[in-house]
């Protein structure tokens, strides 16, 4: 009996207590089980075009739990990994016992997080790939408490591919080169000796006038180029009529005073007007420190030139090159001592400050057209053709994809064409946008 | 009587606008505004995203023209705290470090349940770079190549919001709020248009029309100067009602009437000054 | 040598960097240029405040009139930066409390922050502000009735003026939304100050806009092409010596 007892314990409760032992260590191994998510479907991954391969774009069709109104919302996340395929990774591992001696170990690629986009978005950038290595994308959405979709992983694995020239910018590469080449062959063609007509610009007529007056009156003149850097094409527009300004006080004997908001201007300012006196055959009254730096900083150089302005009362000033919201402050101070002020900046949103306090203003491309118009050299005026040859250009882009657009407007009555359907102007304006203003390049 | 206007100082006009500002600046004399579609269209783009988005809020602003754009970002801010947006702070402009604290003082103080203590997690402040468009290329294609850390020296993998982060393409939304160069044109040109990343921006009032042909397309919408800023105030308020009572939440609108009678006076100076003028033409030709 | 060689150089990189804005790989190219420019930049600081400081000092030395102003702007200059360079009233960063240095110059409370807060933001506004002032006498002396465009220029900053306050609303805040002829087409509200604004600024502004910014665009273009050729050169100076 005492036996029988044993064997019962042995062969029916031991198995019994593991049993209850293992259910209990499994219960507590389990999360407490989330309410299942339906996942997104038709995942799918790109190759951004136009890259220089570090890139895949990867789009999916929201989960049906997403919803656009439903409140609390059921999914929150969409959390995308990835995995590399082909090869392993190699991490450096320290070989245990030698402290210097390191061996490399292979990892096994596994799938990693990369990223995660909200609810109710489609679409993720993974702009972290190399370039030729494959990857596999998987995505899961995810929702309060633990709630979680099924994985979705992309059938194959993709690529990221290096484009040797951003095909999306072909028709911007064929305007460059219009536009460029026509630049270059007007100036060819002025050197070659042949006559260039171009228009008076009264405001750059106006310049002589005004250092004379302040030849005769004694005073100074103020030639302000802007608060931007040389980087900025203003400022140098703004050196290169500083140079013709130099070239006339130089003539006249009048004082040229230049006030720099940056350093390098003030180097640039400093070699362009020093030529300049040379050219004219004055290099003894070059005054280095005529041309000095203020300060970067915005308001507190036109504090200071202002200030001096005031003081020291020019009898013309020159505003030429990038301004902002100082070129009021500025026209106007100069206005209040009765100077005859010139002013020419690319800035549209100062041009009608310049206009109202200013005698004369060189309004945008006027400004660019300056160096060309004061120096004479045939070659700069060819670049003025070229410039309106691209103003040609444009012209005539405008009409056609205006005349293009409004008759097929007329064409559709509000209606956007079915695919395919399309009429030869319906088509023309999907390329205009599509293609020639859009990112689709030459591609049909 | 017309010599003596013909030779009006014009620190007497200076002393008429001074007060044309001050008295309704100090009687706080607000306006109801009504929100213009463009406004609706900047404040439908932070709002339609869905909660806890991803915004970059670019400060790209000095304390010179703070009195014009720090209710825009101020109202951003807000209507991003509403909406418990992540954000991440940055700015072109050495002085926007300082306005982008003041942004951060309101999710502490008037949003602390979704954004005191969790910085990193909620919002971050990259603070300065310089470079002005050269940074803006940089963190639109690759952010850690241009901030390596945020502005306490934290290295940016070791910041939640920006471990997964390789540029902004990847936020929801821009907002820029911009004083002049480099601001809001610079993020159009190097940022939204070539990669589509829906933007908007605040402006001062000047910057206004130079932005306006990017809209729709390149720019979501725009708040140009106060009377944006004061509109989208609205918006929000209209919106989100509680906030009505936050007379901060209000900047815009209380500076709406300064404006009102300064553009009155702009006004009738237009026209003194086109009454002399006539006068004496007449003189002229008599 | 003088003006060639930087030629040479300019052109080389220009059209470089044209190019790569096509190839995607090169791309970054003109990113490092800009880095380059900005290192270059940040050098040339010493130079601005070296041309500062003898500026100053030959006013001060030969007492010229004003030189009580530049005693003014040099000792600014100095005070500013000490605080900022030692980084006065800064805490160490919590990371690094050994380092008494750590701390952000910036930090609220330091000096530094006192001078920008209290001195450099109210002086900076205070500029600003006076843009109010200068408009204000610049519309009273400039917006004249000359001649038609003037009159019409003057109708349009006049309406735009309004349809940006609640003027508008004022005025023409009653106009009732229904039809001036007949059904559909024109309606009265179409004639509110603040609608008349926002075509004034979509309908007109925007295109003239478009339009400055096209002849600008062409202007930078051939202004750089005519840099990078060569073909003016009167920024470089001369390659003689004065």
């Amino acid at each position: 009996m005492h036996l029988w007892k044993n064997v019962v314990i042995e062969r029916l409760m031991i198995p019994l207590l593991c049993f209850a032992a293992g259910m209990a260590q499994s219960r507590a191994d389990d999360p407490p089980k989330a309410k299942q998510l339906a996942p997104p479907t038709q995942f799918r991954a790109e190759d951004v075009d136009g890259d220089a391969g570090t890139a895949i774009d990867l789009f999916w069709t929201l989960s049906p739990d997403d919803e656009e109104d439903t409140k609390p919302r059921k999914v929150l996340r969409y959390v995308i990994s990835r995995k590399q395929i082909g090869g392993s990774e190699e991490a450096v591992v320290l070989e245990s016992g030698s402290p210097f001696v390191f061996e490399v170990e292979e990892k096994k690629p596994e799938f990693e997080e990369i990223g995660e986009a909200t609810y109710r978005k489609d679409t993720f950038r993974d702009s972290n790939c190399e370039t030729g290595v494959p990857y596999l994308y998987r995505i899961q959405a995810f929702g309060p408490d633990n709630a979680a979709s099924p994985t979705v992983e992309l059938k194959e694995p993709i690529i990221a591919t290096l484009q040797w020239f951003n095909l999306q910018r072909s028709w911007f590469a064929v305007f460059v080169f219009l536009i460029c080449g026509a630049v270059i062959v007007f100036i060819e063609m002025a050197r070659r000796g042949k006559t260039l007509k171009i228009r008076k610009i009264a405001g750059l007529e106006a310049i002589k006038d005004a250092v004379g007056r302040a030849t005769e009156m004694g005073r100074s003149c103020l030639f302000v180029p802007g608060i931007q850097d040389i980087n900025d094409i203003q400022t140098v527009a703004g050196i290169t009529i500083l140079a013709q300004v130099a070239k006339t006080t130089a003539d006249y004997r009048a004082t040229l005073e230049v006030p720099t908001s940056r350093s390098l201007v003030m180097t640039t300012a400093r070699d362009t007007v020093e030529a300049a006196y040379l050219q004219a055959g004055r290099p003894d009254e070059y005054n280095e420190d005529d041309i000095y730096y203020i300060t970067d900083e915005q308001f507190g150089y036109v504090a200071s030139v202002t200030g001096k302005m005031v003081r020291d009362k020019p009898a013309a000033c020159f505003y030429m090159g990038a301004f902002y919201a100082e070129s009021l402050i500025l026209a106007e101070t100069g206005n209040s001592v009765g100077a005859i002020q010139v002013a020419g900046t690319a800035m549209p949103t100062q041009l009608p400050f310049f206009v109202a306090a200013c005698d004369f203003t060189l309004i945008g491309e006027e400004f660019f057209a300056a160096s060309a118009y004061l120096s004479g050299e045939p070659q700069q005026l060819g670049s003025l053709k070229g410039q309106d040859f691209g103003k040609l250009i444009g012209g005539i882009l405008l009409l056609a994809g205006c005349l293009i657009m409004t008759i097929s407007a007329f064409e559709s009555r509000g209606e956007p064409p079915a695919e395919g359907k399309e009429t030869v102007l319906q088509s023309a304006q999907i390329y205009l946008k599509e293609n020639i203003l859009g990112k689709g390049g030459f591609k049909p | 009587m017309l010599e003596i206007l013909q030779n009006l100082d014009r620190r007497w006009i200076f002393l008429v606008m001074f007060v044309a500002v001050a008295v309704p600046l100090i009687m706080g004399t607000t306006f109801p505004e009504t929100p213009s579609d463009q406004v609706l269209a900047v404040f439908d783009a932070v709002d339609n995203l869905p909660d806890g988005s991803n915004i970059v809020m670019a400060l790209d602003y000095d304390p010179a023209s703070a009195g014009e754009l720090q209710p825009m970002a101020s109202a951003f801010t807000r209507h991003c705290a509403l909406k418990k947006h992540n954000i991440y702070f940055m700015t072109l402009w050495p002085p926007g470090i300082n306005m982008i604290e003041g942004s951060i003082n309101i999710l502490n103080e008037e949003y602390p349940e979704t954004y005191k203590g969790k910085y990193g997690t909620k919002y971050v402040n990259l603070g300065f770079r310089a470079g002005n468009e050269g940074v803006i290329k940089l963190v639109v294609e690759d952010l850690k190549k241009s901030y390596t850390t945020d502005i306490h020296g934290t290295n940016l993998d070791n910041i939640p919001l920006t471990k997964n982060l390789k540029n902004i393409q990847q936020v929801d939304l821009l907002a820029n709020v911009s004083a002049g160069y480099p601001g809001s044109q610079e993020w159009v040109l190097y940022g939204s248009s070539p990669f589509d990343i829906p933007t908007v921006v605040g402006c001062t009032g000047v910057q206004a029309p130079i932005m306006l042909p990017y809209i729709p397309d390149q720019l979501t919408g725009m708040l140009a100067a106060i009377k944006g800023a004061a509109e989208y105030e609205q918006a929000i308020i209209n919106h989100y009602p509680e906030l009505a009572k936050n007379p901060k939440a209000k900047e815009g609108l209380v500076r709406m009437g300064p404006q009102l009678v300064a553009h009155v006076l702009l006004i009738s100076l237009i026209v003194l000054g086109n009454v002399i003028y006539f006068l004496e033409r007449r003189q002229g030709t008599a | 040598m003088k003006r060639t060689v930087p030629l040479l150089i300019s052109a080389v990189t220009g059209f470089i960097l044209i190019g790569t804005a096509f190839i995607p790989m090169f791309e970054e190219w003109g990113n490092d240029a800009m880095a380059w420019f900005n290192l270059l930049a940040a050098f040339a600081f010493i130079l601005g405040g070296g041309n500062l400081l003898k500026m100053q000092l030959q006013k001060i030395s030969a007492q010229q009139a004003g030189w009580g102003y530049a005693a003014v702007t040099l000792i600014a200059f100095f005070v500013t930066l000490f605080v900022g360079l030692a980084k006065v009233g800064v805490h160490p960063n919590a990371k690094f409390p050994e380092f008494s240095w750590s701390g952000n110059y910036l930090e609220v409370g330091s000096a530094f922050w006192w001078f920008f807060e209290y001195i450099f933001t109210p002086l900076s506004a205070t500029m600003f502000a006076l843009l109010a002032f200068y408009i204000s006498s610049a519309a009273f002396r400039a917006f004249r009735a000359k001649n038609t465009e003037a009159t019409i220029l003057l109708i349009i900053a006049v309406i735009v003026l309004l349809g940006r306050t609640y003027a508008s609303e004022w005025l023409t805040g009653g106009f009732p939304n229904e039809p001036i002829f007949g059904e559909g087409g024109i309606t009265y509200s179409d004639f509110k100050l603040d609608h008349l604004s926002q075509i004034i600024m979509d309908d007109f502004t925007t295109p003239g806009m478009r339009a400055i910014k096209i002849g600008i665009a062409l202007g930078v273009a051939s202004t750089s092409l005519k840099v990078l050729l060569g073909v003016d050169r009167s920024y470089l100076g001369s390659d003689q010596e004065a």
